[in-house]
């Protein structure tokens, strides 16, 4: 029985985050409800159908399309299905309600008369067809085809929750990083001028190497000399950290001032657009449908998850935030540790710069401002201790989520930025101390039942 | 339950000072209760305490000592019964609200801030002054008589960081007196103390015992019950299985009491015999703390480390251990000298060190038992870089179940099992690791009795498998019972060797660890 409590605490201190993160889901779900208008090939074969029943092959239809793409597709498809049914005078009208009535006036002018008129998506709202029976009586009843509609939450489109995912994949890529650093109690503020270093440095060798016209493996070669500076330069302070014991925090903080001073200094102050064409593969391009960087991003979770749960290196990173001393007495070699958590976290950053200069499309010098503490609080709200030796890298993926989540919603309700980051600060300061109070209370009676003589 | 009435015999050594005392307990606890998640920690315990005696409160670890003074000091709230002070009911809501009463607690941990000074732990949260800016000059006077009245010398303004635990100790005590205390706790006051500064702390009982004050003594060292208490409660599995006036029972029964059965003895018997030497250290040296010590270490063989605190034990074995860098000196194993830097070394060396502090330095408290166990064994568990966590738990089940280990879970937190049970975690952290050198630090400090025996039969049969033991400890009946010779260090160096341990009286070994001469 204590067996299946201490269990479930565990459960709920690793991943009680992930049922706020559902709430919040929820909570943006029902908030972006929605009438939707279906579009693509099933509105467009419904459309079909419909104007297929109510109209014979030899009449006129017209197919209604607004300014939007989606819906031009879908009108152009319906054309292309109703030509097939062998209905020879569709006729196509894309716009605006204007456009409408200049058709319309054009067919009246020719005293022809519309059979059934396809509306798709957007143009179903438009106020004109309200006033059609009585601005061209000499049309008859005409017949509106319109696609059915159906209720949906914007927030769960699909498009919408990859844009989610990929609107946070730099900072919960360096998160992942962070998360290992802040577990053996140390914190790493350098990690978003290392961003800047990063997208400066990979930008400007592909610069160098051809610039605007170099081939793609120019690319490769920028983002690893780009990444492995950052790495060096993590090991330089994972060094002072572990060797000299000088705080993690000051350590830190002046490494973000040189890396943000020499991403500056080597592009005096400008960003670096001479770049491959290539190089928007990472941040923009798609594999199979997904974004690149999403997929990215679930292999590193998924390597760092089984790197910090089953290897040796990862066990030792626990127990050199749990008790430093007793870890080292027990053999791990603690400094070696420490040096490698923060090549790890700057390495992480480095690959975060890569993909927001793929994402810009450039290398500018004023990336990453304040991804530090974004990172921090994504690793924080995911559950990791910053006293060290507890937290879970899957925690500080839901953390990260939650913060993108909270940040997506308020876009999708329209509220304004300066408010966004009021309402996103809160949210951090609930949700830790929510995991405060819950972990607290069942701590409570672990530690008084240990310390119960 | 049973009131005890206090009897005055004239020949009683513990007969109070305080003669004027009215036959009313000053506080009374009845029928207390406290359960814990999956367990009793007290069962309906009564409890008496009458002004100017001194009242010990024994048992295992896990029998509600801590529980019940826990209650008492406001740290926990009881699921039923009842407390009164003076004859009126109280509750108890919190640690500020037991020391207004007058009730102080002196944890074994204290509550001091190191960085602040004496005087500012003494009236820190209720400073003497105005606006804000305390008024040194009245608040250090107090503390002056404060220290006075218990008579040691410190100076209110030296940080707590620097006090020794002896005068940490009493700037708590102190700190109860400056509350006006009526009752104070002690929660095994000795357990950190040298022979002369427990001397010292028993002389301090005694005073406040004549002045009136009520003092619930909790100690694992049944000889300083006897010295300083009146009467004492022997609790077990959260209940009150006993109470006696200390000068009407003997050792051997409250031992009996405490475990519910009967030792055979204190120490067990072992007949082996050493063999060839296997460690050898020579001309050791670091800073001031260990100034040239020799010895050496037979396979089979149990070797004490007698001394007082300070002595350089502990820093002598934290160099074999390469725990702490060597400024010169050369440790040979088996013959052959080996270079020691790090702790990695030594333990590749088969040298494995228990430290005497295991919460700070050999446990990561809040990983489970099972990491803490497989944290320098990972390279046996894992292949490829990954550990099998498999391999790692059948391990850890051998030694559970040899070790008669008590947990939960093997995910059960280090921090929640019981100071013996820490202690078996450690060492059969070590155990799987095949070590042959086996240092202990004060191997049974803050362990009860029973789970004592079961670390001395544990040290047994490492020196019967032939492993090289050295203990640290500063228990001279331990170091005696346990040792098939001792050293004797004092301020850095061995002063003396004791090869007939069976013929060395406590005595004895007490004036070597203090003599500031020659050795013997």
């Amino acid at each position: 029985m204590v067996k299946t409590r201490i269990q479930l605490k565990k459960l709920l201190s690793d991943y009680g985050m992930l049922a706020i993160l559902l709430l919040l889901c929820l909570f943006f779900s029902l908030l972006t409800l929605k009438q939707q208008q279906p579009q693509g090939q099933s509105a467009a074969k419904q459309l079909a159908n419909a104007v297929a029943q109510k109209a014979s092959p030899g009449e006129r239809v017209l197919v209604v399309a607004g300014t939007q793409k989606a819906s031009q597709d879908t009108a152009r498809m319906v054309a292309e299905m109703l030509g097939r049914r062998s209905f020879s005078r569709v006729m196509e009208v894309r716009g605006t309600p204007r456009d409408l009535r200049l058709a319309l006036d054009r067919l009246r002018d020719e005293s022809e008369r519309p059979a059934a008129i396809a509306v798709t998506s957007e143009a179903v709202e438009w106020r004109v067809w309200e006033i059609l029976p009585e601005a061209y009586p000499e049309f008859g009843q005409v017949t509106l085809v319109t696609p059915e509609t159906y209720y949906w939450p914007d927030f769960l489109k699909l498009s919408n929750l990859l844009a989610v995912v990929d609107r946070i994949v730099v900072i919960a890529i360096i998160a992942i990083g962070m998360t290992m650093v802040i577990i053996t109690a140390g914190i790493d503020l350098s990690v978003g001028s290392l961003i800047a270093l990063a997208g400066v440095i990979s930008t400007l060798v592909m610069k160098q190497l051809g610039g605007l016209g170099a081939p793609a493996w120019t690319v490769a070669a920028g983002f690893l000399i780009g990444i492995v500076s950052c790495g060096l330069l993590g090991a330089f302070g994972g060094f002072l950290v572990a060797r000299f014991k000088v705080a993690p925090f000051i350590t830190t903080l002046a490494l973000m001032m040189v890396a943000r001073g020499l991403a500056f200094s080597i592009t005096g102050g400008f960003s670096i657009y001479q770049v491959p064409d290539a190089l928007t593969w990472l941040g923009q391009g798609r594999s199979l449908g997904i974004p690149n960087t999403v997929i990215l991003l679930a292999v590193l979770y998924a390597g760092a998850h089984i790197f910090m749960s089953r290897t040796t290196l990862g066990r030792y990173i626990y127990a050199v935030g749990g008790n430093e001393e007793a870890a080292r007495l027990s053999g791990v070699p603690v400094a070696g540790v420490i040096v490698f958590v923060y090549i790890v976290s700057a390495v992480a950053a480095g690959v975060g710069g890569c993909i927001q200069a793929s994402q810009l499309n450039a290398g500018t010098p004023n990336a990453g401002l304040m991804y530090e503490l974004y990172v921090i609080a994504a690793v924080v709200v995911g559950g990791t201790s910053l006293s060290g030796g507890s937290g879970t890298i899957l925690g500080t993926l839901i953390g990260a989520f939650i913060i993108s989540v909270v940040q997506n919603g308020m876009n999708l309700l329209g509220i304004e930025s300066y408010t966004q980051n009021v309402v996103l600060g809160l949210v951090i300061l609930g949700a830790v101390l929510l995991d405060r109070l819950r972990g607290g209370a069942s701590l409570a009676f672990l530690t008084g039942r240990g310390s119960a003589d | 339950m049973i009131r005890v009435a206090r009897v005055q015999t004239a020949d009683s050594p513990n007969q109070p000072m305080d003669t004027s005392e009215s036959s009313a307990p000053i506080l009374q606890m009845r029928g207390m209760c406290k359960r814990f998640p999956g367990v009793d920690a007290l069962r309906d315990v009564d409890l008496d305490l009458y002004a100017g005696e001194c009242l010990a409160v024994c048992g295992e670890n896990g029998a509600g000592k801590s529980t019940l003074i826990k209650l008492l000091g406001g740290a926990f709230h009881a699921d039923a019964g009842e407390i009164r002070l003076f004859g009126a009911p109280v509750q108890i809501r919190s640690p500020a609200a037991a020391q207004r009463m007058g009730i102080s607690i002196i944890y074994q941990e204290f509550n001091l801030i190191p960085e602040l000074t004496a005087r500012e732990n003494i009236f820190l949260g209720r400073e003497v002054g105005r606006f804000g800016f305390p008024d040194r000059r009245r608040e250090s006077a107090t503390a002056w008589s404060l220290f006075e009245r218990i008579g040691v010398a410190i100076d209110p303004e030296s940080r707590c960081s620097e006090l020794n635990v002896a005068e940490q100790q009493a700037v708590e005590i102190a700190k109860a007196l400056s509350w006006d205390a009526r009752v104070i706790v002690m929660d095994e006051p000795s357990a950190t103390l040298t022979e002369p500064e427990t001397r010292r702390l028993f002389q301090v009982i005694r005073d406040l015992k004549a002045d009136g004050i009520g003092l619930i003594f909790i100690s694992h060292r049944l000889d300083e019950i006897f010295e300083v208490a009146e009467r004492v409660l022997v609790l077990r599995d959260g209940r009150l299985v006993s109470q006696h006036r200390t000068h009407e029972v003997c050792r051997e029964e409250l031992i009996n009491r405490m475990v519910g059965r009967s030792l055979d003895s204190e120490f067990p018997r072992r007949s082996v015999q050493p063999g060839r030497e296997v460690l050898r250290v020579e001309n050791l040296r670091r800073g001031r703390s260990v100034r040239g010590v020799n010895f050496g270490v037979r396979a089979g063989e149990v070797l004490g480390l007698a001394g007082l605190v300070g002595a350089g034990r502990t820093d002598t074995v934290r160099l074999i251990f390469g725990a702490d860098r060597l400024e010169c000196g050369t440790i040979f194993i088996d013959g052959s000298r080996r270079r020691i830097g790090s702790p990695q070394d030594a333990i590749r060396n088969g040298i494995c060190l228990l430290t005497e502090d295991r919460k700070a330095q050999g446990l990561v408290l809040d990983h489970s038992a099972r990491e803490n166990f497989g944290l320098p064994n990972l390279d046996q568990f894992s292949s490829h870089l990954f550990i099998d966590h498999e391999k790692e738990k059948n391990s850890f089940e051998h030694y559970v179940r040899a070790m008669r280990i008590q947990l939960h879970s093997f995910d059960q937190p280090a921090r929640t099992l019981s100071g013996g049970n820490q202690q078996k975690v450690v060492l059969a952290k070590w155990l799987a690791r095949n070590s042959r050198i086996v240092i202990f630090d004060e191997p049974t400090r803050g362990i009860d009795v029973g789970a004592k025996y079961e670390i001395y039969q544990l040290i047994n049969d490492l020196a019967s498998q032939g492993k090289a033991v050295i203990m640290i400890s500063s228990e001279l009946p331990e170091i005696l019972g346990m040792s098939n010779r001792v050293i004797v260090m004092h301020e850095g160096e061995v002063k003396a060797e004791i090869n007939d341990v069976g013929g060395t009286g406590q005595e004895e070994l007490l004036a070597m660890m203090v003599a500031s001469g020659t050795g013997v």
